[in-house]
């Protein structure tokens, strides 16, 4: 009896212990995002919201479905595995709206050097270019077309 | 690139913990040592170290409530800090800070304070007016029960807790060199010697914070400092850093001696970048040399004033020595490229969010914490307040 | 809507379906998209690739990278025959602009891209302290930037140097795969711009997938397997001296 008299001001001190462990609670049960926890440690949702962002390549399949005449150029070519993006750039705003949005004309002598320029790392049966001995700055689709390169009957 | 050596992965050139993360584990470290040493005194009996028992509580607090307070400055966004409470995720050391220093601070420190001081406590609510018996009484949680019997109830519950305090200080520093150590990707931290290391640094600067800060209050009060305490104190840091040298040194020839794939690239960094932070002061001045001076007042029979001195010199020393221990390992981990290929440069801000004024702060707010702590509550026997030292509850 | 029926028309069934999704913007994965028939990673064939920094760039257009932060780059190797394990690497701006021609010295020269390694067992997950970043059911190692705390321990803890704090968002960064591109048919970023199949996606849980008859036919490595972290970006033809 005199053992918990005594013992009141540890009571009190469980109480208050115990009120905020309760608040703890309440306060997790409200703040914890609803889809955490689905499939694993984090929020479930967060990958439907990743997914839904727009993309800027259209990937090649959008292109050639309308551009069936450069496919068929490229096909024999030595850039028939090359895709438009590559070159081109991110165009699925043309694809989405193609009467609005023209991709810009390319600058081959900008373009084409950035595969084709010699590097010593680069593999050894790539073929590679020093530009300024190869043309001195002559835009090189002024003898390569870019679509298929190879010149026909002569070079390489 | 300025500032990088040789080859970094581009995205490591910026150094993404700064000198705010050096400070946390420093200011933890301080917890723990401290609350260790008043555990001496408790739990083992050390009549000796008695008059630090109390403030080295206050110390232990009044660090223990700005430990966090770099970690939320660091954060690229603080206002979601309440996650790590709400999902911690069970694999992560990181998670657990929260819920082990919250335990640290409710369950072990604030109740043992609470405790210690509860019949002073009930005293002060009857003694003082104003605003202060009101922050009193709220504090009593509204019993005033200070019977001989509840009075023992507490101190056998204290001495409880204190037994309970001990591992949990060591939980809590061994756990911040675990967060570093575990780091498999890094070789400078990744160590399992690393929380042992950091839980006897941690006992090294706590017990040097409390002995400094126990010669500078006593001496700012006039009163005379009580060498057979000092004494001991001292005695009981020159035992840890003996350990905590030991054990740092065994780290560092373990690892020169497997010389791994990452012994160059960490070897030139300790050669070049970090060599006055980790040579000249870590290792030389700021432990080699303090042992040296704790050995001094060990071996040579010195007098009250030699003694005090030395004792000052080495404190600070061990201090300094322990934050450029902290600096080393949370910066020098970073300096160096995890492709071994190159170093960069940490670039510390000035009045930025984790800038040197920030730093130089957060150091300075613990002491004023214990200023305000010590006026609320005071460790030793105020002679206006009515408590003699004789009327304080026997243990 | 400005997609028109002649288009639509046109359009292979599997990329229709996939773009009349992208235009949609719906919220949710492509419709047939099911995360547990997937397993995703990448194929790095190295001597194939030419240094040109298409994917560095492709991967900034597409995902927004801020400057002088990569989720993908380039490193160039030069491993001189006296010191092999002691390579001279550069990555001028993570070979976004391409690499200086380099002069001939000995020894042998080649490009490695880097990325996230999407680790079945990784270590940036393992330390997450809220679950912000996370193993998604389909393999790809993803960050929930709305609820990152940004304490960069993830950072600390990739063996690569993959991630990054997003100077703008103030959260952890890295590669998605491409999540939004993949889960919609289509191949990622730098895979669509690379010039010649040097980065291919791979999904392994896809018996028809060409990555199993490669991984059966090819010296394929990983990065840092002493690691352990299940990484699954296989490089052919890696050298030993690749770090």
């Amino acid at each position: 009896m005199n053992m918990f008299k005594d013992a009141g001001h540890l009571f009190r001190v469980a109480v208050v212990s115990v009120v905020i462990g309760l608040a703890f609670l309440g306060i997790r049960a409200l703040l914890v995002p609803k889809s955490f926890g689905q499939y694993g440690h984090y929020r479930g949702n967060a990958m439907a919201e990743m997914a839904a962002r727009p993309v800027n390549f259209a990937g090649h399949q959008a292109c050639e479905d309308c551009h069936a005449d450069v496919l068929e150029k490229k096909k024999s070519g030595k850039h028939a595995h090359v895709n438009c993006e590559a070159c081109h750039g991110p165009l699925a705003k043309h694809v989405d709206d193609p009467g609005s949005v023209t991709p810009a004309k390319l600058d081959t002598a900008v373009l084409c050097v950035r595969c084709h320029e010699a590097n010593i790392a680069k593999p050894k049966g790539f073929p590679q270019v020093a530009s300024v001995d190869h043309s001195s700055g002559v835009p090189c689709d002024t003898c390569h077309q870019p679509h298929s390169p190879v010149i026909e009957g002569g070079g390489k | 690139m300025p500032g990088v050596e040789g080859f970094m992965y581009p995205n490591e050139v910026e150094l993404q913990w700064s000198v705010l993360i050096v400070l946390y584990p420093f200011l933890t470290g301080l917890v723990a040592g401290a609350f260790i040493l008043a555990s001496l005194e408790r739990v083992f009996q050390v009549e000796a170290v008695k008059p630090t028992y109390r403030l080295a509580l206050l110390t232990a607090l009044a660090f223990l409530l700005v430990a966090p307070l770099p970690l939320q400055l660091h954060l690229g966004h603080p206002e979601r800090s309440y996650e790590m409470y709400l999902t911690p995720h069970r694999t992560s050391a990181m998670a657990m800070f929260g819920f082990v220093y919250l335990w640290y601070l409710m369950g072990v420190l604030l109740l043992e304070i609470w405790l210690d001081y509860r019949r002073d406590i009930v005293v002060l609510s009857q003694s003082t007016t104003g605003w202060r018996r009101l922050l009193y009484r709220l504090m009593t949680l509204g019993s005033n029960n200070i019977s001989q019997h509840a009075l023992e109830i507490d101190d056998r519950l204290g001495w409880l807790i204190t037994l309970i305090g001990i591992p949990s200080a060591f939980l809590l520093h061994g756990y911040v060199g675990f967060i570093f150590g575990s780091v498999k990707a890094n070789p400078w931290w990744s160590s399992p010697l690393m929380p042992v290391v950091f839980i006897f640094s941690a006992m090294v600067s706590g017990i040097a914070t409390v002995m400094l800060l126990y010669m500078l209050l006593t001496w700012a009060r006039k009163e005379t400092i009580d060498m057979r305490c000092v004494d001991t104190v001292a005695r009981y840091l020159f035992y840890t850093f003996i350990i905590d040298f030991s054990l740092e040194m065994l780290d560092l020839i373990h690892r020169i001696y497997e010389a791994d794939e990452s012994f160059r690239s960490l070897d030139f960094m300790v050669h070049t970048k970090l060599y006055m932070s980790h040579i000249v002061i870590q290792i030389i001045l700021g432990t080699v040399t303090p042992i040296a001076l704790l050995a001094l007042t060990q071996v040579l029979r010195l007098g009250e004033m030699a003694r005090k001195r030395i004792y000052a010199l080495a404190g600070c020393l061990t201090l300094v020595g322990i934050f450029a221990m902290r600096w080393n390992i949370v910066i020098g981990g970073q300096l160096f490229s995890k492709s071994f290929l190159g170093y960069t440069t940490y670039k510390m801000g000035l009045a930025t969010r984790e800038g040197l004024l920030v730093a130089i702060a957060l150091t300075i707010l613990p002491l004023l914490i214990l200023w305000v702590l010590t006026k609320l509550l005071p460790p030793w026997p105020e002679k206006d307040s009515g408590l003699s030292p004789d009327a304080a509850p026997a243990h | 809507m400005s997609i028109t029926r002649r288009h639509m028309l046109l359009l292979l069934p599997a990329a229709a379906v996939a773009w009349k999704y992208v235009l949609a913007g719906a919220p949710d994965a492509a419709p047939n998209y099911k995360m547990s028939e997937h397993w995703w990673g990448m194929l790095i064939d190295l001597p194939n690739c030419i240094g040109c920094g298409n994917c560095v760039r492709a991967c900034q257009a597409e995902n927004d990278v801020p400057d002088e932060y990569f989720r993908t780059w380039v490193e160039r190797y030069h491993v001189s025959d006296y010191d092999i394990e002691n390579p001279h690497v550069d990555s001028p701006d993570g070979g976004k602009k391409g690499f200086p021609p380099g002069k001939a010295e000995g020894g042998k020269n080649f490009f490695v891209p880097k990325l996230c390694n999407h680790c079945a067992d990784s270590p940036c997950t393992q330390v997450c302290p809220v679950g912000a970043t996370f193993i998604s059911p389909d393999g790809v190692v993803l960050v929930d930037k709305t609820y990152c705390l940004g304490c960069r321990y993830c950072v600390q803890a990739c063996p690569y140097g993959c991630r990054f704090i997003n100077p703008k968002t103030s959260t952890a960064e890295k590669c998605t795969l491409c999540y939004h591109r993949i889960t919609k048919g289509l191949t990622t970023a730098c895979c669509e711009a690379c010039p010649t199949g040097a980065r291919q996606l791979a999904d392994l849980k896809n018996p028809n997938d060409p990555i199993h008859e490669f991984l059966k036919t090819h010296d394929v490595q990983v990065l840092k397997p002493y690691m352990a972290t299940h990484a699954k970006v296989f490089y052919n033809d890696l050298d030993g001296s690749v770090r």
